[in-house]
Order: structure tokens, then C-alpha cells, then sequence
């Protein structure tokens, strides 16, 4: 029965998909891809990845919808130009897919136990996980963890690419910023009331969820990543409500950036902390008592390094992108 | 039944190559990044798929269950940094574009290629 | 005991169900923009509040049951601002509603 939930699913993405290609208004391709992002979300968490699916439905779904329509609001909204089919590319295109597809009948069945990619490391980590980190969500523990060293990389790269939007976008002359706080576009969705009110309900609760999903990452779904993501979505909503000026008055832009800096920091700090304390870098064991209180320590503050990162990162893109449309 | 234990390959393969196909011959350098998204996710769906075992359940250890099978938590590890990275990625072409955009006034690639040899 | 709670919540279930198709079939064949979304988010949020009340049933009064109820509380509260937004949106960017002369044949 989930098989065939599955399989309507997934009809459903590719039609999706092909609607994207195929529309010319970009915002109904946004729209598209916004509604891709929740079918994929599904259809993880059929295939038994529930922090996948949180993630992929944050911020697929959520933040990535806004910053595209943000960028359209700052270009144009169609495409233009005219609609040729050039026959090399789709003759590549479908070769590759025959070939992908006749390479798809060696792979071993889905749900296969005896499959190669089940039994090497990955019954190990089942295992070790309680007798080592004492964690219930194996995905946290390995994350952060086992394989805290990959995550240091990928917050690196958040870091990067939220300095990289901040270097193309930022607005540079001071008194463009307070005009811009006082200019009557700043006001944002202010004389929709319905709209005003339900927000001011949500967004408390919003955030209250995203530090629910932070702190709650070693015992379900969650962790640094999906909280980021959700925190930084009901700032975004209070913006788009509120108006821009209001935004950057309760996240100040030094703030922001301070978030972004000091979530880098922390986790490069947790690691220095083993080194100094003895151990190498990024071992946990050694930061408490006893090893696996250590790296409980180490798990939630390297979460939160995380966390913060992410947070400050997605709304500095946000405002980014916000500030430059009042300019223009 | 062959043809549901293969279903989640054929459909990444679709997708991979709808979203290449966007990269490679759209014009409008928007339509190109939403193309890039779809290519991306159609790997996050070849890794998740690798990742469930048959009769499995999520990878959250239950202190009063034994014997429990658990689908693999690797891949999902993996997908959850690539997400993140995807969306960084996104963001700063989006930047690149917005910036493309108010320089040449406009996002179609054949018109900033004739813009840019004159 | 065990067995009314179950047909109880398929009920719900369907109903819920049949509420989300009837919704989907609207929003494909009403002839106006507005009439569209009418149906849409209508039953929309009808069928998904039967729907998770359903699985509260299946649930019994657990931790479950009431984070479902923060569910639907939420949905309840964004759903119909959601339609509210996006009518708003339309009729401020000069959609205007189609207008019909009824027919006025036998009075």
C-alpha cells in the first residue's frame, strides 16, 4: 500500500518536473518548484528519512520559494526570447537517459537488505551508536559526531556563500540604508490586516518550534540544519508582514552577521577545546566526565554553531535581496 | 514487481535528465538555476532510495525495542549536508543573476552574449 | 470499543478524502479565477482537518494525538488566510471577477 503511495508519488515529480520545464511566467515555474520541493519531502519520509524529509521540506519548500521570488521581483518575470528546440541537446538528453536507465537493471532491488550499501559501515554505526554516543537519532549522531568533520566543511561553505551574497548585494552607501528604513515601500503587507494579524498569531510559535527542533535533534528529526532553517522562515514571514524596516530593526544587520561569524566559531571552538583539553580535534569525549557526556556536550554546542550559522545566513540572503528592491 | 523495486531509479533518471536539459539549452538563467535544483534533487532521490531496507523504520534508536531493523542512516547524513549545500548554492546564483540582470538588463543568455561582443 | 473508534475514523478519513477530490475536481473546472480558489481552499481545509482528525482516532490519546491537534489549530488558523492572501493579491493586481447576466428565461 505505501509501495503504491510511493509510486503515485513520484508520477506526480516527474509531472511536476516537466511542468517547470515547460512553463514560460518564471513565477508559476517558482510556484512549480516550491510544490516539487513538498512532493520530495513526501516521498522521503515514505522511504523512512524523517530528518531528510524536515529539511528538504524547510528548506526546499520554504526558504528557497522566497529567494527565488525575490530575485524575480528583482528581474524579469518572463521568459522571453523565442521557444527553439535545439536537437542536439535532446538527443544527448535522451541517450543519457536510456543509457542511466539500461545501467538502473544491475542495482539491487529497493528495500533489498543484502544490498552492498548496507553492510559495511552502516551496521556499525547502528551499533555503536548507544554503546558510544547514547543517542536516540542516529542521523544526529553521525552528523555530529562520527562525522563532525564533513559538517565543519559544510558550515564553511554556508559561511562562504552567505559572505559571497553579502559582497554582490549589499547596498553601500549609508544613507541609502535609513532612507530606506523610512520609505514608504518599507511597509511591507502592513494595511492587509488578516494577513497581519494570523502572522503576529504564528510567529511566535514558528520560532518556538524551530529551537523545539534544535534542542530535540538527538531524540527525533531535527538538528542545527532544519532549526536554522525554520527560525530564519518565521523572521522572514514577520519581514514580509511587517515591512523591511521593522525586520531589520528586530535583527539588527550586525547582529545577523555577528550570528553568522559566531556559529563558525563555536564549532571550530569545540574542536580547538578537545585539542587543548588533550585529545584531537573535534573529539568529544574529553570536554565532561565521562566520554559519552562529552560528547552530549559536544553534539548540542556544535548544534548550535550550526544553528546560528544557518539562521544568520539565510536572513542576511533574505534581506539582502529585500534591500536591493527598495533601491531600485 | 521488478518494475516497482526499479521505479525510484527510472524516475531519477527522468529527472536528472530533465533538469540537465534545462541547464544546457534554457536561455533565461533563472529557468537555468531552477533546472540545477531539480538535477539536484533528483540525486538527493537516487541516495534516499539506496538508503531503505524492507521493513525497516526510521534510524531512531528506541531504547525498549530489540530487534528492530533500521533503514540505513548513512545516505540520509550525506543528502542532509547536500541540501543545505544546495540551497547556499541557489542563493548566490541568485546574487550573481539580480547583478547580471541590472548590468546587461536582462537574464536571456543569447542577448548578454550579443551584448557582450559588440 | 475498539471497533467503533475504527470505523469512526475511516469514515473520517474518507470523508476527508472525497472532501480533497471534490476540491481538486472544482479547482480544475470552475470557469473563473476566484470560483477556482473558492473550491480549492474551501475543502481544502475541511478535508485535511477530517483527514487528520481521522488519525487522532487511529492514534488514541497519546502524545501524538495532541500534536495532531496542534496541527490542525495551526491550519485552521493559516489555511483560510492563505485563500484570504492570494484572493487579496489577485483582486489588488486587477483581476476582476467574471461577470454573468443571469439568465433570465421563464420569470
Amino acid at each position: 500500500m505505501v509501495t503504491l503511495f510511493g509510486v503515485f508519488l513520484l508520477t506526480l515529480l516527474v509531472i511536476t518536473a516537466i511542468g517547470i520545464m515547460r512553463a514560460q511566467h518564471l513565477f508559476v515555474a517558482v510556484m512549480l518548484s516550491g510544490i516539487f520541493s513538498l512532493q520530495m519531502a513526501a516521498i522521503f519520509f515514505i522511504l523512512d528519512a524523517a530528518d531528510v524529509a524536515l529539511t528538504e521540506a524547510a528548506v526546499g519548500a520554504g526558504v528557497a520559494t522566497v529567494l527565488m521570488l525575490g530575485a524575480l521581483a528583482l528581474t524579469d518575470d518572463r521568459e522571453r526570447g523565442p521557444k527553439r528546440h535545439r536537437w542536439a541537446p535532446v538527443a544527448v538528453v535522451t541517450l543519457t537517459t536510456l543509457m542511466v536507465i539500461y545501467a538502473t537493471f544491475d542495482k539491487p532491488r529497493l528495500g533489498d537488505p543484502s544490498a552492498p550499501v548496507h553492510q559495511h559501515v552502516a551496521p556499525w554505526y547502528l551499533e555503536e551508536t548507544p554503546r558510544l554516543i547514547d543517542v536516540p537519532n542516529v542521523v544526529t549522531a553521525i552528523l555530529a559526531s562520527f562525522r563532525g568533520y564533513d559538517t565543519l566543511g559544510e558550515l564553511f561553505v554556508i559561511f562562504t556563500a552567505g559572505i559571497g551574497v553579502l559582497f554582490l548585494l549589499t547596498n553601500p552607501s549609508k544613507e541609502g540604508a535609513l532612507s530606506l528604513l523610512r520609505s514608504a515601500e518599507a511597509e511591507g503587507l502592513r494595511h492587509h490586516l488578516v494577513p497581519r494579524i494570523v502572522g503576529r498569531l504564528v510567529v511566535p510559535f514558528i520560532v518556538l518550534f524551530g529551537l523545539y527542533v534544535q534542542f530535540h535533534g538527538d531524540y527525533g528529526p531535527g538538528g542545527g540544519f532544519q532549526a536554522g532553517a525554520l527560525i530564519s522562515a518565521g523572521f522572514i514571514l514577520y519581514a514580509l508582514l511587517e515591512g523591511e524596516g521593522r525586520a531589520l530593526q528586530v535583527t539588527p544587520v550586525r547582529l545577523l552577521r555577528g550570528m553568522i561569524a559566531g556559529g563558525a566559531l563555536l564549532f571550530v571552538g569545540v574542536g580547538l577545546a578537545g585539542m587543548l583539553l588533550g585529545g584531537n580535534f573535534l573529539d568529544y569525549s574529553i570536554l565532561a566526565d565521562s566520554p559519552i557526556a562529552g560528547q552530549h556536550l559536544g553534539i548540542l554546542l556544535v548544534e548550535l554553531g550550526v544553528g546560528f550559522t544557518v539562521t544568520g545566513t539565510l536572513l542576511t540572503v533574505f534581506h539582502a535581496f529585500a534591500a536591493r528592491e527598495q533601491r531600485s | 514487481m521488478e518494475f516497482l523495486g526499479l521505479y525510484n531509479y527510472w524516475v531519477f533518471a527522468i529527472l536528472l535528465m530533465t533538469g540537465l536539459y534545462a541547464v544546457i539549452s534554457c536561455a533565461n538563467l533563472i529557468k537555468k538555476l531552477i533546472g540545477m535544483t531539480i538535477f539536484q534533487a533528483a540525486v538527493f532521490l537516487l541516495y534516499i532510495s539506496m538508503d531503505k531496507v524492507e521493513g525497516g523504520t526510521a534510524p531512531i534508536i528506541q531504547a525498549d525495542t530489540a530487534g528492530q531493523i533500521y533503514s540505513n542512516p548513512l545516505p540520509q547524513v550525506l543528502i542532509l549536508t547536500a541540501i543545505v549545500v544546495g540551497i547556499a548554492t541557489l542563493s548566490l546564483g541568485l546574487a550573481i543573476v539580480v547583478r547580471i540582470s541590472e548590468t546587461y538588463g536582462t537574464i536571456e543568455e543569447d542577448q548578454i552574449r550579443t551584448m557582450d561582443e559588440e | 470499543m475498539e471497533y467503533v473508534f475504527d470505523i469512526a475514523s475511516w469514515l473520517l478519513l474518507i470523508a476527508g478524502g472525497v472532501f480533497v477530490f471534490i476540491g481538486g475536481v472544482g479547482a480544475l473546472r470552475m470557469p473563473d479565477f476566484y470560483m477556482r480558489m473558492h473550491a480549492a481552499s474551501l475543502t481544502d481545509t475541511l478535508g485535511t482537518i477530517l483527514v487528520l482528525l481521522g488519525i487522532a482516532l487511529q492514534a488514541g490519546l497519546s502524545l501524538a494525538a495532541i500534536k495532531l491537534a496542534a496541527i490542525m489549530v495551526f491550519l485552521l488558523l493559516t489555511s483560510p488566510t492563505a485563500a484570504y492572501a492570494l484572493a487579496n493579491a489577485a483582486r489588488l493586481s486587477g483581476l476582476a471577477p467574471e461577470r454573468r447576466i443571469a439568465d433570465e428565461g421563464g420569470t
